[in-house]
């Protein structure tokens, strides 16, 4: 894979000898709409998904960021499909942001996340392959004096069966460049998928296990300089003053750079002795409004949030969830609780910048490419053309690195040192202190029963963080944040899967000062904890089984009971387990796919877990390459439930207490079992892959482990109830 | 001026003795592959061999590893063939981001070195690595292939 484009090489369709007598291109989008303009579809050359050279290698254009999730290899999947070209020779490259908004955005977008990679671009990546197929076909059929209806195309070799001659895509390319693309294309149906839908490899592998591979960490240019920052520990907090003098003799030092308000960054020829002086600097700090904040202050105001007296909006309402509650014969109450967590990706922000007068330029990991661009354009001061970022590949992201915060302190750095390359690299300190944490909420429930002991109302009220009101508030309207919802409404691509004929969700919002930030699965892993556990205390309450309990409940939502249904029979439900093993079980929705998870857990000690069997059940509409979504599912299991188990951020006097892996710990190989992945798409729609089934993990884990103790934990992390791993 | 032997070859690099191994790799000896995760002993991500054992490379400093031999994951291949742990980890399509695998595998190629066929207790307890895209079961059996390998 190549990490751009070389910049030179624009001028597609005319310009395709300038491509090595390739053929390249591609489509708007949306691809059925018409131009504004009116101008015909196929008019504008600067569309570029397929790039054949003469020698039959195929290089696929990746607008998406990979990081891990393996987007790169599905996306590619999806175009050599439709291509029908020799999957064995296919390669990527990533066209930058500033190539995509040269030509109109023809890539469409770039960031990455929302598990979207796939599903959000699926539709039109397939039609640049299949377009180009066609094209190919038509340009060998021409020369052939045949109709291009009677030409095949399998793995980048044209036939015409009826006069027994055959050429390749390769050698054809040149003439199909020039030829007018189509206005219209047929996909395939992905029933007859030959590398789509398939568990092929990973495109990206070799490289990661020889070390060749280049993180942003491993950006290398002529001259670089390394920076190490620290920037005001407590948050709104700024940088008041530093005595440079301290440092004056440290070795390799080349400057020291006050970043925007409220940091300071030691330049020096290696990153080790730039970090070594910066912690030998001195540096006043002026804390500003937050110097006393907690996370045990925090706590208490979102505990008043959930009294009814409080201000809230409403998510979703059916019926009358309070009437009912407030007549039932029977109701039940209970409140939970989540943290701030920190993504923690196993390779820490970073960014090289470089900067003159007349341009700047950017290498970075990062999961918005355009937010990236857009952020260099201002730190420097340049204008959008002038500036480019190149993206490398992420040593995980997991949300934090859809922010743009660490590229505009490299940038305002080399800003500093005009014409010299500089790395902003974070220690694991920074990293973890300087966070845009997942957001803290807590959820009181309250569910009602009538005489029958039949579930009537269900009311839940979460009190806590907005993600949207910090990162995008234009998407906030009238106080209601919709992502705070997720999984909890009963409409959109995150679904309740339960029918209550009373149902009442509420958000009071309560926005502590520390920032919030996507993390894989976002809003979803607390509010599955916050459902699904108290699903389980309402069938316990109902004296029923709670795979019984909840099949009842999701008669009308087929999707939502067949993953459930899947992972129960999986996991032996209606056997029982072997001595001293109890199970849970969980469903949920998120990202237009439908989840499940079944766990066993033996628990030696009241404070000890052993995991000893994880189910999971996902139906994303299609599976583009079901190997990698095992290992999707699989790595996130290991993501929640390290969350489960140890994941808090607390604040004490303003400042974040865990600084490290060593009070932010994470799980480990021998704490993890095979996680079985069922994945069963049943067609029709397109769900994500990278996050929804991470929520199910850990409310499984929970209701296993009531059934094991009779003790419910309604606050997370384990940790905080010295529940470790046995 | 410290002398090193890093894959085979002597190397002078201009950094204080108390440096750690890792940053000397990394920055000094141009050797990216072994990555920095935590700094702290904690990740295993920085693992690297010194005379044949794994050794979190963060926590060793350029004095330690002086005169010693060093292997990391850029000599792990000998004469253009790989390992049987990198090949166990193409075969297994191991890494997703692939940023922790570098200690992973010199961390198993270590204990291979050790224990021929370890048991599941065996590599529970020699490989604790921080993977946090959580490729714990392709890392499990893809030991077991390499050790059969
Ligand atoms: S970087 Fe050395 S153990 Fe984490
Ligand atoms: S593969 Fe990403 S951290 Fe291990």
């Amino acid at each position: 894979m190549s990490n751009s484009i070389d910049l030179g090489r624009r001028g597609f369709i005319i310009g395709a000898a300038s491509l090595g007598g390739g053929l390249a291109l591609g489509f708007d989008i949306p691809f059925d709409a018409e131009p504004a303009s009116g101008e015909p579809l196929a008019a504008p050359e600067v569309n570029a998904w397929v790039v054949v050279k003469p020698d039959e290698t195929v290089v696929i254009r990746i607008a998406r960021s990979e990081m891990g999730q393996g987007a790169l290899t599905g996306l590619a999947q999806l175009v050599a499909e439709e291509l029908d070209c020799d999957w064995a020779r296919v390669t990527t490259e990533y066209p930058t942001p500033a190539e995509n908004a040269a030509r109109h955005r023809v890539w469409g977008e770039y960031a990455t996340g929302g598990s979207r990679s796939i599903r959000g671009s699926q539709d039109y990546v397939r039609k640049g392959g299949a377009a180009a197929r066609q094209m190919l076909i038509e340009a060998a059929a021409n020369e052939w004096k045949v109709p291009a209806a009677e030409c095949r195309a399998e793995k980048g070799v044209i036939s015409h069966p009826a006069s027994g001659r055959s050429t390749t895509y390769g050698k054809v390319a040149d003439v199909a460049a020039k030829r007018t693309p189509p206005t219209h294309v047929v996909l395939k149906d992905p029933r007859d998928w030959k590398i789509a839908g398939k568990g092929v490899k990973r495109l990206d592998t070799i490289d990661k296990t020889t070390g060749k591979m280049i993180y942003g960490v491993d950006v290398t240019l002529p001259g670089m300089f390394n920076a190490a920052i620290k920037a005001c520990p407590v948050f709104d907090g700024k940088l008041q003053s530093y005595d440079e003098s301290k440092i004056a003799n440290f070795k390799g030092v080349k400057k020291v750079v006050r970043v925007g308000d409220d940091a300071v960054a030691v330049v020096a020829d290696t990153w080790w002795r730039a970090k070594t002086a910066l912690d030998a600097l001195p540096i006043v700090w002026d804390e500003g409004p937050n110097a006393k904040a907690s996370s045990a202050e925090t706590a208490k105001w979102l505990a008043e949030g959930l009294n009814d007296s409080q201000p809230a909006v409403t998510g979703d309402e059916i019926g009358a969830a309070r009437a009912t509650i407030a007549k039932a014969p029977k109701t039940v109450e209970a409140v939970y609780s989540y943290p701030h967590q920190n993504q923690a990706a196993m390779e820490p922000l970073n960014a090289t910048a470089l900067y003159t007068p007349e341009r700047c330029e950017v290498w970075t990991g990062t999961q918005n490419g355009e937010a990236a661009l857009a952020a260099v354009a201002e730190a420097s001061g340049l204008p959008l053309e002038k500036c480019d970022v190149h993206k490398v590949m992420l040593g995980g992201g997991f949300g934090r690195k859809g922010f743009t915060d660490y590229v505009t302190q490299a940038v305002l750095i080399a800003k500093a040192l005009p014409g010299t390359p500089v790395k902003l690299l974070w220690a694991r300190e920074e990293d973890m202190t300087q966070g845009k944490y997942h957001p803290v909420t807590q959820c009181k429930l309250t569910g009602a029963f009538d005489a029958d002991n039949k579930l009537t109302a269900l009311h839940m009220r979460i009190s806590g963080q907005s993600i949207l009101s910090s990162v995008r508030p234009q998407a906030v309207k009238n106080g209601v944040d919709p992502a705070v919802f997720q999984g909890l409404v009963s409409n959109g691509e995150a679904q309740i899967g339960y029918d209550v004929p009373n149902l009442l969700v509420e958000h009071a919002m309560r926005n502590p000062p520390v920032p919030p930030g996507w993390w894989r699965g976002v809003n979803i892993n607390q509010n599955a904890i916050y459902l699904e556990c108290f699903m389980d205390e309402l069938a316990h309450a109902a004296g029923e089984d709670p795979v019984a309990f909840r099949r009842k409940l999701m008669a009308k939502r087929p999707k939502h009971s067949a993953v459930l249904d899947a992972v129960a029979e999986r996991i032996g439900w209606n056997s029982p387990a072997l001595d001293g093993v109890h199970r849970g079980v969980a469903a949920f929705m998120g990202y237009g796919s439908y989840v499940a998870a079944a766990a066993e857990i033996s628990v030696p000690s009241a404070d000890k877990i052993k995991i000893v069997r994880l189910v999971a059940a996902t139906d994303p509409g299609y599976a583009v390459n079901p190997a990698q979504i095992e290992r999707q599912v699989a790595g996130s299991f290991v993501y929640g439930l390290s969350a489960l188990f140890f994941g808090a951020i607390t604040m004490k006097d303003g400042r974040v207490e865990q600084m490290n892996f060593d009070s932010y710990d994470s799980m480990r190989l021998k704490d993890m079992p095979k996680v079985e992945c069922i994945t069963m798409p049943s067609g029709g729609f397109w769900g994500g892959v990278g996050e929804p089934t991470i929520c199910v993990a850990a409310p499984a884990v929970l209701n296993a482990y009531f059934a094991a103790t009779g003790k419910r934990i309604r606050s997370i992390p384990l940790k905080d109830a010295n529940i470790s791993f046995a | 001026m410290t002398v090193l032997f890093v894959n085979g070859a002597k190397m002078d690099l201009d950094v204080e003795p108390d440096t750690p191994l890792l940053w000397a790799l990394r920055e000094n000896a141009g050797l990216t592959g072994t990555k920095y995760g935590c700094g702290i002993g904690e990740c295993g991500a920085c693992t690297v061999h010194i005379d044949g054992q794994a050794v979190r490379s963060c926590t060793a400093t350029v004095g330690d590893a002086a005169g010693r031999t060093i292997t990391t994951i850029e000599g792990l291949a000998q004469k253009g063939a790989l390992h049987r742990v990198q090949q166990a980890w193409i075969d297994f399509d191991v890494p997703q981001c692939g940023y922790c695998q570098s200690g992973m595998i010199m961390a198993v190629a270590a204990l291979l070195a050790e224990k021929p066929q370890p048991t599941d207790e065996e590599i529970d307890a020699a490989i604790d690595n921080i993977c946090r895209c959580g490729t714990f079961q392709q890392v499990r059996e893809a030991i077991h292939a390499a050790a059969k390998a």
